[in-house]
Order: C-alpha cells, then sequence, then structure tokens
C-alpha cells in the first residue's frame, strides 16, 4: 500500500498592489466598518442571548441540575434504595432513610442531598434510579451562589421543581 | 483685571479646559473601544453599568471601571523591585500628559484687548518638544517590563523598548517633509500654514502635500502607542499582558489611561500636521471663500466655532481610527515588526525627504 | 527668579550625576542619569536654548539611556550578584580629578557668572542649522561619515560567524 499524497494547495504570490498592505487594510476596514453600521442600525441582527433574562433552550437530552419526581399524592417518589448514591462517582449524593408513614412503602428519603460542587452531571444516578425517580431534565445548570452550603441541594430544592 | 493676573488665569483656564478635553476623550474612548469592538465583532458589548436603572447604551462603565480599579487590592509581587516597580505607571502616564502642551486647538482669539492663542505653550521646538516627550514613554513601559520580576513583563519590556526605538526613526523622519513644506517645526506656524488651498481647489493640508509622510507618521505612531497590530509587548497570546501583567488596580488602569491618552494625543498630532489642525476647509477669517469665486459671510464668533469643531472633529475621527484598525488588523510578527520598520519605513521616510526637498527645490527655481 | 530656578536644576543635575556614579543597582543609575539629562535640559530652556533642550532629551534621554536600559534588561544580573569593585587608585584619582574640576569651574564661573539678560539666539533651530551646515559643515560632514563607519563595523560584528 503506498501513502496518499495529498497536494494541498499553496498560497498564491501576493499581487504588488496586495503585498503593498495599505490597500488590503482599507478594504478591512470597509468590512468591519460594514458590520458596525449594520449592528448599529439592526440591533436585532446580533446573535448575543442576554443571559439573565434570556435563556437559551437547552436541547431535550441534556443533563441539567436534577430533580426528584413526586407521587401522586405528592409524597417523594424515591424509597431510599441508595442505588443513585452508589453509581454516583463523584460520590455527591447522600441519603438517610426513615420509615415511610405510607403502609404500602417501605422506606423514603429523611434526608436526600446533592453536593452540586461535586456532581460531575454524568446522570449515572438517573440510569441507576430503579423508579423513576431522579431526573435531570430541568434543562438548566445549577446556578451560581456564594457559598459552599447553599450549592449543597436537599430534598426541598430537588422536590420543588 | 492687571497683567500677570491676567495671563495666570488665562494659562491656568487653557490648561483645564484642554486638560479635561482630552482626560474626558480618554474616559470615552475606553467605552468606545468597548462598544466599536462588540458591534464590529456582532456582539453587543457593555450595557449593564446602569444609575437608577438608565442604561444608556453602556456609558457608565467606564464609571465602573474607574471605581472598581479605585476599589481593588493595590498589590506588589514579592520578586518586584518595590520602588521600580510603583514607578512604571508614572512614567507611562506623565508622558502623554507632556504632549497634550504644545497642541494648538483653536486659532487665536482676542479676549479683553489681548490676543490669546489657544494652545497651553506655543513653544519655537513645537514637534521637537513633542519628540522628546513621547520619547520618555518607552521607560514606562521598560520600567515595568523589568520592575516586575516576572518573565512575560521582561520580555514585553525587551520588545516595546526595541520596537518603540526602531519606529521612533522613521517617525521622526517622516516629519522632516513637513517641516521643510511649512518651514517650521513651530505647531502654530504648521497650522497656520495649512490655511491655503493647493492647485486652487484643495486645502494645504498636510495630508496632501506630504501623501507618503503622513502614512509612514501614522503606521510609527501605531507602532510607538503600542497599539494593533504593533502591541507585542502585549500581545496576550505569547505575553499574557506583557509588561503589565504583574500589575492590577490603580497603577493598571493608569498604564490604561496611558495607552488611551496616547490615542488622544496621537490623534490630535496627526490633525494637526496633517489635516489642518483647527482650519475648516475654505473656511477664511471672514467667511467661506469657495474655489469658484462665490463667498459666503460667517460672524467671527461662528467661524471660531467651526474651527475648534472642525479640531473636535479630526481629533475624534482618528482616535477612533485606532479603534478600527485595532478590530480589523491582526498582530505583527515580531521579526514582520522589525522588517517593517528598518527596511520599509527607514527608506521609504528618506525617499520622502528626498523627494521632498528634490520638489522644492524646483518649485523655487 | 530666573537665577532660583537656575540654582535649582543645578543642584538636581549635580545631585542627579553624583548619584548615577555612587548607586549600586545599574538600573538606579540608568533614571538617575535622565534625571540629570533633563535637569540639564532645563538649564538649557532657561538660556532660552529650547533646541538644545530639545535635542539633548530626544538624543540623550530617549535613545541612548533607553540603550543603556535594554541592555541593563538583557544582562539582569541580579543586584546581590553585582561586582564588587575595590578599586581605590582608581577612587582617590577620581577625588583628585573632581577636586580640579571643581577649581577649575570655580576659576572660570568667576569670569563667565550668570550673563544678564535674555540670551542671544544661539540654541534655536534656526541658528544651529545654519552654524551645521556653513562654519561646522567639515566636522559635521565627518561626524557622519565617522557615524556610518561604526555603522558599518556594527554590522560587520553581527554578521561575523564564530
Amino acid at each position: 500500500m503506498t501513502i496518499g499524497v495529498k497536494k494541498v494547495a499553496r498560497p498564491r504570490e501576493m499581487s504588488f498592489p496586495e503585498s503593498l498592505y495599505l490597500v488590503e487594510i482599507v478594504k478591512g476596514l470597509g468590512v468591519t466598518m460594514g458590520h458596525l453600521l449594520s449592528n448599529i442600525v439592526r440591533q436585532e441582527g446580533i446573535k448575543t442571548i442576554e443571559y439573565p433574562e434570556v435563556r437559551r433552550e437547552m436541547p431535550p437530552r441534556f443533563r441539567g441540575r436534577h430533580r426528584l419526581m413526586k407521587r401522586e399524592n405528592g409524597s417523594p417518589r424515591c424509597v431510599a434504595c441508595f442505588c443513585c448514591a452508589t453509581a454516583c462517582p463523584a460520590k455527591c449524593i447522600t441519603i438517610v432513610a426513615g420509615e415511610s408513614p405510607d403502609p404500602g412503602v417501605e422506606k423514603y428519603p429523611v434526608r436526600f442531598d446533592i453536593d452540586m460542587l461535586r456532581c460531575v452531571f454524568c446522570g449515572m444516578c438517573v440510569e441507576a434510579c430503579p423508579c423513576d425517580a431522579i431526573r435531570m431534565d430541568t434543562g438548566w445548570f445549577t446556578p451560581p451562589d456564594d457559598t459552599r452550603e447553599k450549592l449543597i441541594f436537599t430534598i426541598d430544592t430537588l422536590l420543588e421543581k | 483685571m492687571n497683567g500677570p493676573l491676567f495671563d495666570i488665569a488665562v494659562a491656568v483656564a487653557r490648561i483645564a479646559v484642554f486638560f479635561a478635553f482630552c482626560f474626558g476623550l480618554v474616559v470615552v474612548m475606553t467605552w468606545v473601544e468597548r462598544k466599536g469592538a462588540a458591534y464590529i465583532q456582532d456582539r453587543r458589548g457593555p450595557n449593564r453599568a446602569d444609575i437608577f436603572g438608565i442604561r444608556a447604551w453602556g456609558l457608565f462603565h467606564p464609571l465602573a471601571d474607574a471605581l472598581k480599579f479605585l476599589f481593588k487590592e493595590d498589590f506588589i509581587p514579592d520578586n518586584a523591585h518595590r520602588l521600580f516597580y510603583q514607578m512604571a505607571p508614572m512614567f507611562s502616564l506623565a508622558p502623554a500628559i507632556l504632549a497634550i502642551a504644545v497642541i494648538p486647538f483653536g486659532p487665536d482669539v482676542t479676549v479683553m484687548g489681548r490676543r490669546i492663542a489657544l494652545q497651553i505653550a506655543d513653544l519655537n521646538v513645537g514637534i521637537l518638544y513633542l519628540f522628546a516627550v513621547s520619547g520618555m514613554t518607552v521607560y514606562g513601559v521598560v520600567l515595568a517590563g523589568w520592575a516586575s520580576g516576572s518573565k512575560y513583563p521582561l520580555l514585553g519590556g525587551l520588545r516595546s523598548s526595541a520596537q518603540m526605538l526602531s519606529y521612533e526613526v522613521s517617525m521622526g523622519l517622516s516629519l522632516i517633509g513637513i517641516f521643510m513644506v511649512f518651514e517650521s517645526v513651530r505647531m502654530s506656524q504648521i497650522v497656520a500654514g495649512q490655511g491655503g488651498l493647493l492647485f486652487g481647489v484643495l486645502p494645504k493640508w498636510g495630508v496632501f502635500v506630504q501623501p507618503l509622510g503622513f502614512i509612514l507618521f501614522l503606521v510609527a505612531q501605531y507602532a510607538e502607542a503600542n497599539r494593533t497590530p504593533f502591541d507585542l509587548p502585549e500581545g496576550e497570546s505569547e505575553l499574557v499582558a506583557g509588561y503589565h501583567t504583574e500589575y492590577a488596580s490603580f497603577k493598571f488602569s493608569m498604564f490604561m489611561m496611558a495607552e488611551y491618552l496616547h490615542m488622544v494625543v496621537g490623534a490630535a498630532v496627526v490633525a494637526t500636521l496633517f489635516f489642518g489642525g483647527w482650519q475648516f476647509p475654505y473656511l477664511r477669517d471672514a467667511g467661506f471663500l469657495f474655489p469658484g469665486g462665490s463667498a459666503v459671510a460667517v460672524p467671527p464668533a461662528l467661524v471660531l466655532l467651526l474651527r475648534i469643531g472642525a479640531f473636535v472633529a479630526k481629533v475624534l475621527f482618528f482616535a477612533w481610527l485606532y479603534v478600527w484598525v485595532r478590530w480589523t488588523v491582526p498582530r505583527f510578527r515580531y521579526d514582520q515588526v522589525m522588517r517593517l520598520g528598518w527596511k520599509v519605513m527607514l527608506p521609504l521616510s528618506l525617499l520622502n525627504i528626498f523627494a521632498t526637498g528634490l520638489i522644492l527645490l524646483l518649485l523655487k527655481k | 527668579m530666573e537665577t532660583v530656578l537656575f540654582i535649582l536644576f543645578g543642584a538636581i543635575a549635580v545631585c542627579g550625576a553624583v548619584m548615577v556614579v555612587t548607586r549600586k543597582s545599574p538600573m538606579a543609575s540608568a533614571l538617575y542619569l535622565i534625571l540629570t539629562l533633563f535637569a540639564v535640559a532645563a538649564l538649557f530652556v532657561l538660556r532660552q536654548a529650547h533646541f538644545l533642550a530639545a535635542v539633548q532629551v530626544i538624543v540623550y534621554a530617549g535613545a541612548v539611556v533607553v540603550l543603556f536600559v535594554f541592555v541593563i534588561m538583557l544582562i539582569n544580573v541580579p543586584e546581590d550578584r553585582l561586582p564588587v569593585e575595590r578599586a581605590t587608585t582608581t577612587r582617590v584619582l577620581g577625588v583628585i580629578a573632581a577636586g580640579i574640576f571643581i577649581l577649575e569651574s570655580a576659576v572660570l564661573a568667576r569670569r563667565f557668572w550668570m550673563p544678564k539678560g535674555p540670551a542671544a539666539e544661539v540654541g534655536t533651530v534656526e541658528t544651529v542649522g545654519r552654524a551645521l551646515f556653513t562654519d561646522y559643515l567639515l566636522a559635521f560632514e565627518i561626524t557622519s561619515v565617522l557615524l556610518l563607519a561604526a555603522v558599518i563595523g556594527a554590522i560587520a560584528l553581527a554578521k561575523r560567524k564564530t
């Protein structure tokens, strides 16, 4: 087998006015001025998304921040089986199980904390959950905050969404 | 008001007005740079800072920046030479301020029976003073680079000193043509000399009598001001931020102010030497006198306003040109900068002197 | 007023010059040199020689000292590794030379002490230019040839393949 040779076009020699450079700079100035003027006249043509007011539409399979699902009666769907905590590669899920008041359900999570600072958004917890109790379909990132404590999301925060 | 008191009042007023103009323009230019860059690159640019909910297209951002600079920690790195490290921003800013002094920003005016030049100091060495002062800017950069005690600033300082020395030569030589044509180095006389007409049609501006000189001077000035495409001393892709990598807070803002003040002063110098300074095309003391022979009388107060307005407009345009070029042209490589400076600019500026001298000699005969 | 300024700038120039030779750090010496040059330029301005003042600053402060600084930066010796000079003979000789110089200037000063009134127009662009291209033309041209030789010599040294 011979090695394939690909011919790459060399940049052609510059013509004299091009090598003077000045004409080309003036042309370039024309291009930038065109952009400037068109952007001043038609502000809506600018692609920038003005973040806090306008949010980007996330694709449907985007793995965002977690939420815990509820049953029809409003109690968390989670049965505190620890599958998600076991599957988590970042060890960011802390669950404390308690006896559920509902006779049809064995356990429920007294505490369900996710340390968003450690979470790597891999989605393993969602895969592992046998009850479809945890999802990452909120379509949004972890919002920034100013203390570490505020970024450990408790069960109440997670149930909200 | 009696003599000396009047003189002092006039001097102070002139300094205050022009100083305020230049520094005001510096503040505006920081905004123009950011906003202009954004629009050229299809972005929105600064538009968040607001006072009582008024955003005014981000015009308050320079104010916010200034406040931020004031309240940041004034940090001196361990390896830095303490004294020189603190002197560098001053060395950088002071020459830019000094250069303001010789730029005429309007024609002579008569106030209370006295003729007053609208120029802080009309030195008989005019442009040479400007060279002397702008030659000092290199120390700010070099000292900053050396005293920071860090590698990137040192490289930036080295680059900048070599670059500034190289381009200072062609900058000086490119202006000799102007001296020869207007037969003076005094700024006020150069501006006055640009009031006439060339071939009866064109204003006798420096750019029309010295087109090559103008291009050379403009390029050399960009190199002297360390602006793109010659901003290698602070080339962020290779030197982080070059000579001011280690600076923060108010000292950093002094470097920034120096850069923008250089732009403003540079714009004023180009406007003065090559675009007639305060000369308004076809406007004489009495009114407009068009090449066709038609004349329009204009009251003296309006003439004065038009002339100062013309100067301001020219300065604004050239200050904008700095920004415009920055967001158009990519940075040169270092060897390209040196090649351009020594192998293109220098011979061309010598050629320009020779050609100008030849033409003047032929015209005299 | 002029006398006060003269004494002030003269003192700055002399002090700066003393600092240039006594400072240990080469960068400090270079900066004091700039100060001295500026003070001398100011003295020129006081004698109405604006052109000389401007040229002094352009050439010496703007180019020559920048070159010094450039070299200092390139070599960049840390302050604690600077060579210690022990040339006592040179120092003694230096002091003697300085003494002779001060005596000489004292003698000269008695004769040329501060001319009164505005100085003659010797330091303007026109007079310097005229003098250079008429009375001192030969010297001027020889200097330019000398500089050319220096440039060629520098290039020859830089191009030498060793």
